[in-house]
């Protein structure tokens, strides 16, 4: 699968034939909360007691290997009420070349386990999740903020933070 | 028996090294370095958080001050990003102009980097020859575009205006005095014993440590880790250029010096096929309702004005959905993960940028080594700190 927008892949093929899904089926099926894809790209949401154990799966299966954590990041949906949280893993296997995209969805002040030692590219974008969304990592070695100085107050890609800031300069 | 002490030193914010306001907080025994600790977010503008709050269109100029020594490539990224969303086609004739100023970008980045990096470590020389030859590419993105780093050119479904006369004989005779260049530039470096002792075996990573700590780009290619993603997950035309991915298998500050020398006169050489392949055709497709109506049309036509009128006012309007599309940028994989709710604006936009995730990779390579090379092994990652910051 390209990662680019091209004619070719971006037909909406049946998610449930990805490799990487039939695996999570096969040997996680419990964890599968959710499948689905867009243009191409499929998305699996897995709840977040078992996440760890999915992402980690996903990198040690010969046939998926995917042994780059390309990005991780969340995405506030503030109108959901029972888990407006939804912590985003990008990864990519730099061996068979195939996208991923695994999604856990926690509710505000829950705690989602760290996924440095699956990836310690996780370290710095944890990070941020943190300093952004106010989302806590169990188990990270370094749970400082990253952008934002430290005694900064509030999380700024919240949806409730407004643009121009809470202090006026 | 001298008592053992661990000194803490700053580096930055306002170090000429740091390419930038790094601050590296350095833990030295004597002077080797124990640690090494990166403090980011002097540059912090919350481009993420602006998106939410622009048009589609309106984000474009966002991503130009990302990493301003390759605007090109941010806004190709960008551009790609939308237009999966909306799932756009594009011009063949559009998709050889981009890929054309995205190539011009990576040796603009590249020169920049050879330039500073070589200052950094004694070359000065280096600084002007690198910094005349970037005036070239600038000119031709300034004629072409009509800025010089910020040049905001591509929309969603092409350009946003064709090429000017003369272009192409501009790239090739660019390209042809490049050539010449590069081995000037070689004939200075490679074989210099300064250069080499200051380069060879220092801020060593191996591959599996790399692909771990997520570093990409030339660095990562230097680790002997064989992934472009212009030749794997092909975009625009490169799948149409013939091109080598050089890999270095050494992982020192030397190998990655190597690798994007090897990467400029591969963009040299593509930047040829390009400028001969470049095929005749529409630069944009303007019969599609999210591409702007010609600006002398919109004062004498009513449709074109409504057009225009609308497309200002109401903005894209993307399917619900989320996509991630990356390119390889000068610097390493740059992403855009962008979440849609079927609004003009972008529910989410998040930015993957390279020079933020290599940046991770830098204690791993100075661990061990001397405060001196610190230097050269932050010069070597290629970093930029309106990318990191955002």
């Amino acid at each position: 699968m390209s990662s680019s927008w091209n004619r070719q892949n971006c037909q909406n093929e049946d998610p449930e034939q990805h490799s990487a899904v039939k695996v999570l089926r096969r040997d996680l099926a419990d964890a599968v909360v959710e499948v689905g894809s867009f243009r191409g790209e499929v998305t699996v949401v897995v709840s977040p007691e078992r996440c760890i154990e999915a992402l980690t799966l996903l990198r040690d299966d010969p046939d998926l290997a995917f042994n780059f954590l390309s990005d991780l990041t969340a995405v506030h949906w503030i109108d959901r009420e029972d888990a407006p949280f939804e912590v985003v893993y990008n990864i990519f296997s730099i061996e068979k070349k195939v996208r991923f995209r695994v999604k856990t969805r926690v509710k505000d002040g829950v705690e989602v386990d760290t996924a440095y030692g699956v990836w310690r590219t996780a370290d710095y974008l944890e990070r941020e999740v943190y300093d952004m969304f106010g989302i806590r990592f169990a188990g990270h070695p370094d749970p400082r903020r990253i952008l934002n100085p430290d005694d900064f107050e509030g999380h700024p890609l919240r949806k409730e933070f407004p643009v121009g800031g809470q202090v006026k300069w | 028996m001298a008592k053992q002490e661990i000194m803490t030193i700053n580096m930055g914010p306002h170090h000429p090294s740091t390419h930038g306001v790094l601050r590296v907080i350095l833990e030295l025994d004597g002077e080797v370095v124990v640690n090494a600790t990166p403090d980011i977010g002097y540059l912090h503008r919350g481009i993420e958080k602006l998106s939410e709050d622009k048009k589609y269109l309106q984000v474009l100029p966002l991503t130009d001050r990302l990493d301003y020594l390759a605007s090109g490539s941010n806004n190709l990224a960008y551009i790609l990003a939308v237009e999966k969303l909306l799932g756009i086609e594009v011009p063949r004739r559009a998709q050889y102009i981009r890929t054309i100023i995205a190539e011009l970008s990576r040796i603009q980045s590249h020169l920049i980097w050879l330039a500073t990096h070589a200052a950094d470590i004694g070359a000065v020389t280096m600084l002007f020859y690198g910094m005349r030859e970037r005036e070239y590419i600038l000119d031709i993105i300034e004629m072409t575009t009509g800025a010089r780093l910020m040049p905001t050119y591509f929309r969603p479904g092409g350009v946003v205006n064709d090429i000017p006369d003369g272009f192409k004989a501009r790239v090739k005779e660019f390209v042809d005095r490049f050539d010449v260049k590069v081995n000037e530039y070689e004939r200075l470096l490679t074989k210099n014993r300064i250069w080499m002792a200051r380069t060879k075996d220092v801020g060593y990573i191996s591959g599996e440590d790399a692909i771990d700590l997520g570093l990409s780009g030339p660095s990562l290619r230097a680790s002997g880790v064989d992934w472009d993603i212009r030749r794997d997950e092909s975009y625009e035309v490169y799948d149409e250029l013939d091109f080598e991915v050089p890999v270095l298998p050494e992982g020192d500050v030397y190998a990655r010096y190597m690798v994007r020398m090897a990467e400029m006169r591969q963009s040299a050489r593509m930047l040829r096929q390009l400028v001969d392949g470049l095929p005749e055709g529409p630069y944009i497709e303007r019969s599609r309702k999210y591409v702007f109506p010609e600006k002398e049309r919109v004062k004498d036509s009513m449709g074109a004005m409504i057009h225009h009128f609308k497309l200002v006012i109401d903005g894209l309007a993307p399917p619900e959905g989320e996509i991630y599309s990356t390119i390889e940028a000068p610097k390493g994989e740059l992403g855009f993960y962008i979440v849609s709710d079927g609004s003009p604006k972008p529910y989410r936009l998040r930015i993957r940028p390279p020079s933020f995730v290599n940046l991770q990779s830098l204690l791993t390579m100075c661990k061990g080594g001397m405060l001196a090379d610190v230097v050269a092994i932050i010069g070597s990652i290629d970093i930029v700190l309106g990318e990191i910051d955002r």
